[in-house]
């Protein structure tokens, strides 16, 4: 579904991804791990148009998404629910919501997917007259994730959807993952957690300092003493 | 009593003119973190290009005073959306990813490349609006007696305001505007033209402040190509007051910021009107730096 071939992103005169290979099956869960700065963020944004790509392709079927800007790449059904959840804090739940519909024209569609989103939180339903920034950091990431699925992507990219949430509220987002992608929405999962995304993921990369340094099955990647070593604790 | 109402509603009337040029600053600022110095002289430009089309057209002779006005009003500010869209594309958005200060010397090069375009094309003196074009009535409103042009003013002002609140807050492309001005980069996420929005807010800021000219022009009947240097610092000031990148802090600060200054004007003394302008000024950058306001929703993290 997705191709990703020998990308290179540079930011001024640093490179951050020094030729990128990785590919996504349609259904899958696919997570990308890594240390801070080894490009995780800077795959997920390549994706949406966020940031330039230097060299190589992205493919969305027979899509080239390098060619396209950020806000055409979402017509394409790719979203993503980004790092730092970056939610509009000034707006209301709702209006939070509908911007996650802009490209949409079907209002029955979008109001149908709206009542999907607030049925997988209904913590965003409680609130949805409330404004974004007076929300907790837990329900800031259901926000930035509703409103990722408001576009009724193919494609979904999660940038840290755990990062700061308390271990509870991280089990019953990773179960909402799960759920999406039931669904039928692919999944591309960056995550600092990495044994719980490789629990819920199929595939896995490890990408060391712009480079794939591990690409296989997420039982494999699980078993694998230097993943464990590296990223899951030392194994125990 | 009488003074003071008197006064008050003035300074209402010549505020609702400081709103809508505060509007066109607050919304560029709010897209770009650009305070858009050529802003005056757009007013200018309304204002003289409302006596053009006004004599070219002979709108009041077909059309009778108030629905010539108002096809004067859409004239005006059609023109001038065209050349704020110009102004953006020519002077910004080549500077887009350029440092902060490309931008503001840009702005400040097409302020001055304006104001000498309008004295090249219409002179360097006053010019006089058709002086019967609105009857000189005066309305007796609760035993006062108040010119009928001034509450045609405030209430033009206030209906172009409140269209303007609810384009904004109502409509999917209004909310596209204030996502933009929040994160752009989250707004490109939501598919989200940035680049159209913001050219949709330099045909918005530059409509209303060109209706704004032409209505000083309508009110006073007097114009000059320098005029949009004091409306516009006025204006400037305003948005400052309610909070710069904040579209009711401008409806507010421009509204607030007249009637200060009509009163200040009226009993204190009329040489010190702009010391009282610019005093508020200083007074809320001391007290309270983001506006009234500005800032209001703490962000919780």
């Amino acid at each position: 579904m997705l191709r990703i071939e020998r990308l290179r992103v540079r930011y001024g005169s640093v490179e951050a991804l020094h030729g990128i290979d990785l590919t996504v099956e349609e259904g899958e869960i696919v997570t990308i791990l890594g240390a801070n700065g080894a490009g995780k963020t800077t795959t997920l944004n390549a994706i949406c148009g966020l940031v330039p790509v230097a060299e190589g392709s992205i493919w969305l079927r027979d899509t080239p998404l390098h060619t396209l800007p950020a806000h055409a790449i979402v017509r394409q059904g790719v979203t993503q629910s980004p790092e730092g959840r970056r939610v509009f804090t000034t707006l209301t739940v709702e209006e939070n919501l509908s911007l996650g519909a802009f490209t949409a024209t079907d209002s029955k569609r979008v109001a149908a997917t709206q009542a999907w989103i607030y049925r997988l939180f209904p913590r965003l339903h409680e609130r949805r007259h409330q404004l974004a920034g007076t929300l907790s950091g837990g329900e800031q990431q259901m926000l930035a994730i509703g409103r990722a699925l408001m576009a009724a992507p193919k494609l979904l990219l999660l940038d840290e959807p755990s990062l700061g949430l308390a271990p509870i509220l991280v089990q019953s987002i990773f179960a909402t993952i799960r759920e999406i992608n039931q669904s039928g929405v692919t999944i591309i999962l960056v995550e600092q957690n990495a044994r719980a995304a490789l629990k819920l993921a199929h595939r896995g990369y490890v990408l060391e300092v712009g480079r794939v340094a591990l690409a296989d099955t997420a039982a494999n990647l699980l078993a694998n003493p230097e993943v464990q070593r590296a990223y899951l604790g030392g194994g125990h | 009593m009488e003074e003071f109402i008197q006064q008050l509603t003035n300074g209402l009337a010549v505020g609702g003119i400081y709103a809508l040029v505060a509007l066109g600053y607050t919304m560029v600022y709010g897209v770009l973190k650009l305070i858009n110095f050529a802003h005056g002289d757009l007013f200018t430009i309304g204002a003289y290009l409302g006596l053009t089309v006004l004599t070219a057209l002979g709108l009041k002779e077909h059309l009778g005073p108030v629905a010539g006005i108002g096809v004067l009003v859409i004239f005006v500010m059609g023109l001038v959306a065209i050349i704020g869209a110009l102004l953006e594309r020519v002077a910004y958005k080549p500077l887009r990813h350029a440092p902060r200060l490309s931008a503001v010397v840009s702005a400040l090069g097409a302020s001055i490349f304006f104001q000498n375009a309008v004295m090249l094309v219409y002179g360097a003196r006053f010019q006089v609006y058709p002086h019967d074009l609105l009857p000189k009535v005066v309305v007796n409103l609760f035993g006062l007696e108040i010119p009928l042009l001034r509450i045609a003013l405030f209430v033009s002002s206030l209906v172009l305001m409140a269209g303007l609140y609810l384009f904004i807050h109502k409509t999917k492309i209004g909310t596209a505007i204030r996502a933009a001005a929040i994160d752009q980069g989250a707004a490109r996420l939501m598919g989200i033209n940035v680049d159209r929005v913001i050219l949709l807010v330099f045909c918005i800021g530059p409509a209303l402040g060109g209706a704004a000219g032409l209505m000083v022009g309508l009110y006073y009947g007097q114009i000059n190509f320098t005029m949009g240097w004091v409306y516009g610092l006025k204006a400037f000031t305003a948005a400052i007051l309610g909070g710069i990148g904040n579209i009711p802090g401008a409806m507010l600060g421009g509204l607030l910021l007249g009637v200060i200054e009509a009163l200040g004007a009226a009993y204190l003394s009329i040489a010190w009107k702009d010391a009282f302008a610019f005093g508020v000024l200083i007074l809320i950058l001391i007290v309270r730096p983001t506006g009234i306001l500005g800032e209001r929703v703490a962000e919780k993290v």
